[in-house]
């Protein structure tokens, strides 16, 4: 793709950031490529990488990519729920649209913009914690690298009745997107924003690093929905990060659809009495497309809680890894925390890896954990089929409701209106 | 009853009803030791160990490539404890022996010896139950008998040293088969000295109604015990086979690295029943892994009270269609104690089925842990595990963790996992208390119903630990 060629490659040294930008992002900028230098990649025997096909991190051929030219289309496309509070549109982290009915006094800027407009705040809630399930270097090259993103500042009681949306789409032929996400609710605020990321063709093999830090502040609350609907060429590293504070309430939510390699990591810190954190995935993996997901649900108060529930439905040779932890610090009394992972197996040929763990330092606590692999049952589809629906169609029917259960957890119809079309495209896919 | 392990916050009546008399192993006799192969690890090690034990050529050879593969295998400490780290290799005395030939009479064992073993009632539970007992002393067998009818039915239950020599022909084609060398670092070090342990076959058909026992004891200082077991099944036998082991507390730490085989063919059940309760100075560092052939069944029933370290996962690989594993495990952690340990199913036939239940206790400052694994590879039909796991926490500083991870491939399996943390609620104490029972005694109670359907697996007439373990269960039962 011509737009792109006269990009680096994203494993060159960054050139310096923008000079309207603060010098403290200039300094972390180059620590952060430091970072990556000095991280040595992921090795088969880490833990943290079990069961991973490490070859997919390669990225060698990747480059650094922008946008210049006409996105009206893709603009047209980017159609989430009616009344949204604010959309804004990026084609390889180049903003190309933005509308927005926000109260005064809510920030919602590309961080490109923020950085000028608003440093020190950004500041504050900038890459905080380091990156522990895994991808340390990936995000180390995210932070050197990454030009944009979204920066989303509610202010303490202010209730966002309607959802932000924001859609990314991923350009070109071996490029990369580095969209970085930064949502503060203050004290006793409400927000929901949706984020999506998709490719403007089916054939372009495009590579994200995507990081998201959001923080629950006490009482707020934060929802936060992502839908990965990426060409099923690309690959996908997201990097997600709760901070969850008194009384306040956060979920995260995931639908997977796309890329041919999608790894996830998501951690939850519940750092206040009556805190309580959902974390919540959907995935319909298809063909060989592989999914990796690791999950940290740390108890770092007492008496907060957590609750964990992914769904996976394993089409044709696809592959899941799940990976969760919840971690209950010394002292954490009361914890209530649950993390269940269930894999419908469609085909014989699919292959789910399981790892469901819990490292337990209090004694007063609530804790469980559940994993389940199997098929639909014969009886369900002979249920199905006893009143005319033919065998396909009750298994995709049972697929379904397997994924909606997880879905209707959100608690926000148009929110779940628009995370079942992009499931429904992929179920009429394998049609 | 040594309570000095317990932290304050456990009122007296509480800690005598949670803790586990380990003092009863706790004695040491002078060593009087013929053959000592020194402190720590080298070629002239194994050397000596062949020498000693007269080992043949083949032996000698597999030990040496053992040694290799322990050097170059890195400690484990990727994802198990770093406290590995304090094990010091060059210390450790790698083999000690009184040059004795194990004897078929009590009356022939030397007093020491048989003092040390009538303290752990070993010879009256002989009398009692027992088909057979071998009782290990430091390296080798001190005492190996077994029924004069199981004899003549064709049954072997010898140590390992004469078992490779006197049966080679059904020793060696399984021996190293079911862990091989490299399975891990230990399993390498057991391979380059080990020492001990049992061999038994039992012939086609052939099924004892009573178990064989084996006990481990050591009783000298710095101290590595490796004893190796291997026991083959055949086509339609049953056995069970129980161990238990003690060791005095030293004051330096002490390693037991031990590995076990199974080979259950056709149609066999073979039942491993371990009681350990090594001093809280050991380093137990156990590999065990049993094969099940068609039809057959494979059952580790484990039982850890003692160590300061256990890393022990028994697995069950189902060779054969319809093959049966099951890991049932009770984990007791105090204060100074960590037990790792877990379960590892392969499924590798159709209609395999596999069932993983585990239940730990932590006290004070105790960590328990529970790893597993379960594979059911591609292109198998049928095949089922069930794996459940759950914790109880005492104290306020206890600790579990659950580390499963589990692989299937292909729609026509069904598994499911499971784990449970939580503590004895103060509800449930109250509730009791109020009809009048003590808090330690409502305690004892709530513990011993956690583990309850667990301590029913184990044989009853079994170890003086395990009596103790019972012994609570009936105080709870009263209620």
């Amino acid at each position: 793709m011509p737009t792109s060629l006269s990009y680096p490659a994203l494993l060159d040294q960054p050139t310096s950031s923008s000079a309207l930008h603060p010098q403290w992002f200039a300094t972390a900028q180059a620590e952060a490529w430091q970072q990556f230098l000095a991280t040595p990649a992921p090795r088969r025997n880490d833990e943290t990488w079990r069961f991973s096909t490490i070859s997919q991190l390669d990225f060698a051929d990747f480059q650094r990519a922008g946008f210049h030219g006409d996105a009206s289309a893709w603009i047209a496309q980017s159609t989430g729920v009616a009344d949204a509070a604010a959309t804004l549109v990026f084609v390889n982290d180049t903003l190309v649209h933005q509308s927005s009915q926000l109260p005064e006094g809510v920030i919602c800027l590309p961080l490109a913009d923020a950085l000028i407009t608003h440093p020190e705040l950004v500041k504050e809630y900038f890459m905080r914690h380091a990156t522990k399930l895994g991808s340390a270097k990936w995000a180390a090259l995210h932070a050197a690298h990454l030009t944009n993103g979204v920066f989303l500042h509610v202010p303490a009681g202010v209730v966002l009745e309607n959802p932000v949306q924001i859609f990314h789409w991923a350009h070109g032929d071996r490029t990369t997107m580095l969209p970085h996400t930064l949502i503060v609710a203050e004290k006793g605020s409400s927000v929901r924003v949706i984020e999506t990321f998709q490719s403007t063709d089916d054939s372009s093999a495009s590579l994200t690093i995507a990081v998201n830090d959001l923080v629950a502040q006490p009482e707020a609350q934060l929802d936060y929905v992502v839908v990965q609907a990426l060409n099923e060429q690309s690959k996908v590293i997201t990097i997600n990060a709760s901070e969850v504070e008194k009384q306040a309430k956060s979920t995260s939510f995931l639908l997977s659809t796309g890329a041919a390699w999608a790894r996830s990591e998501s951690i939850s810190r519940l750092k206040g009495e009556e805190a309580s954190s959902f974390m919540l995935a959907v995935s319909v993996p298809t063909g060989d497309q592989e999914y990796d997901q690791r999950t940290f649900q740390h108890h770092i108060s007492a008496g907060a809680h957590s609750d964990l529930l992914y769904k996976n439905s394993l089409y044709g040779e696809a592959r899941t890894i799940f990976s969760g932890l919840i971690f209950v610090d010394e002292g954490a009394h009361r914890t209530d925390a649950y993390q269940t992972c269930r894999n419908l197996l469609m085909t014989d040929t699919c292959e789910a890896n399981s790892m469901p763990g819990l490292e337990i330092n209090a004694d007063d606590v609530k804790c469980s954990h559940g994993s389940t692999s199997a098929q639909i049952s014969d009886e369900e589809i002979y249920y199905l089929r006893a009143r005319g629906i033919d065998a396909p169609t009750a298994r995709q029917l049972i697929a379904r409701g397997f994924s909606i259960e997880v879905i209707e957890r959100l608690g926000h119809e148009a929110t779940e209106a628009y995370v079942l079309r992009f499931l429904d495209q992929k179920f009429a896919s394998l049609r | 009853m040594s309570l000095d392990l317990l932290p304050e916050t456990l009122d007296q009546e509480t800690a005598e009803a949670v803790n586990i008399d380990r003092s009863i192993g706790d004695f040491t006799f002078p060593e009087r030791n013929k053959f000592d192969a020194g402190r720590g690890l080298s070629e002239k090690t194994i050397d000596y160990i062949c020498d000693v034990k007269n080992d043949p050529q083949w032996v000698r050879e597999f030990r040496h490539r053992a040694l290799k593969v322990f050097r170059d295998k890195p400690m484990p400490t990727n994802w198990a404890t770093e406290d590995l780290n304090n094990i010091n290799f060059d210390e450790i005395r790698y083999y000690l022996s009184d040059g004795e030939k194990p004897k078929r009479s009590w009356d022939d064992v030397p007093a020491d010896v048989l003092e040390t073993f009538e303290r752990l009632g070993i010879p009256q539970q002989e009398r009692a139950f027992l088909a057979g007992v071998e009782a290990q002393f430091d390296s080798e067998a001190a005492y190996s008998n077994v029924k004069e009818e199981l004899t003549k039915q064709g049954v072997i239950f010898v140590n390992s040293t004469e078992g490779l020599k006197e049966h080679e022909e059904i020793f060696r084609p399984w021996f190293g088969k079911v862990i091989p060398t490299g399975d891990n670092k230990f399993s390498a070090l057991n391979s380059a000295v080990f020492s001990g342990g049992s061999f038994i076959y039992i012939p086609k058909g052939v099924k004892l109604k009573q178990p064989l026992q084996a006990y481990f004891r050591i009783n000298s200082e710095s101290f590595g015990q490796f004893e190796r077991t291997l026991i083959i099944a055949d086509e339609g036998a049953e056995v069970m086979y129980m161990e238990g082991c003690t060791a005095p507390k030293f004051e330096t730490a002490t390693l037991h690295s031990a590995v076990v085989e199974l080979v259950a063919l056709k149609g066999a059940k073979i039942q491993y029943v371990t009681v350990q309760n090594w001093s809280s100075n050991v380093f137990n560092l156990v590999t065990k892994r049993g094969l099940a052939m068609e039809d057959a069944e494979v059952r580790w029933i484990d039982c850890n009270i003692g160590s300061r370290l256990t890393m022990k996962y028994p697995g069950v690989v189902m060779k054969g269609r319809r093959a049966r594993g099951e890991v049932i495990s009770i984990a007791l952690a105090n204060t100074g104690q960590h037990q790792d340990t877990g379960a590892k199913m392969i499924h590798a036939a159709d209609e395999t089925t596999s069932n993983v239940v585990s239940k730990s206790i932590s006290v004070g400052t105790g960590r328990s842990t529970y790893r597993g694994q379960v594979h059911i590879p591609k292109h198998l039909k049928g095949c089922k595990n069930n794996t459940e796991c759950d914790a109880l926490l005492i104290n306020t500083k206890s600790r579990t963790d659950t580390y499963p991870a589990i692989t299937v491939k292909g729609n026509q399996h069904a598994t499911q996992h499971e784990a449970s943390v939580s503590q004895v609620s103060q509800e449930m104490l109250f509730y009791m208390m109020q009809r009048g029972i003590s808090e330690g005694a409502a305690m004892s109670l709530a513990v011993n119903g956690f583990i309850n359907d667990l301590v029913r697996e184990f044989p009853m007439e079994y170890s003086v630990e395990l009596k103790r373990l019972i012994d609570l269960e009936m105080e709870g039962s009263v209620g």
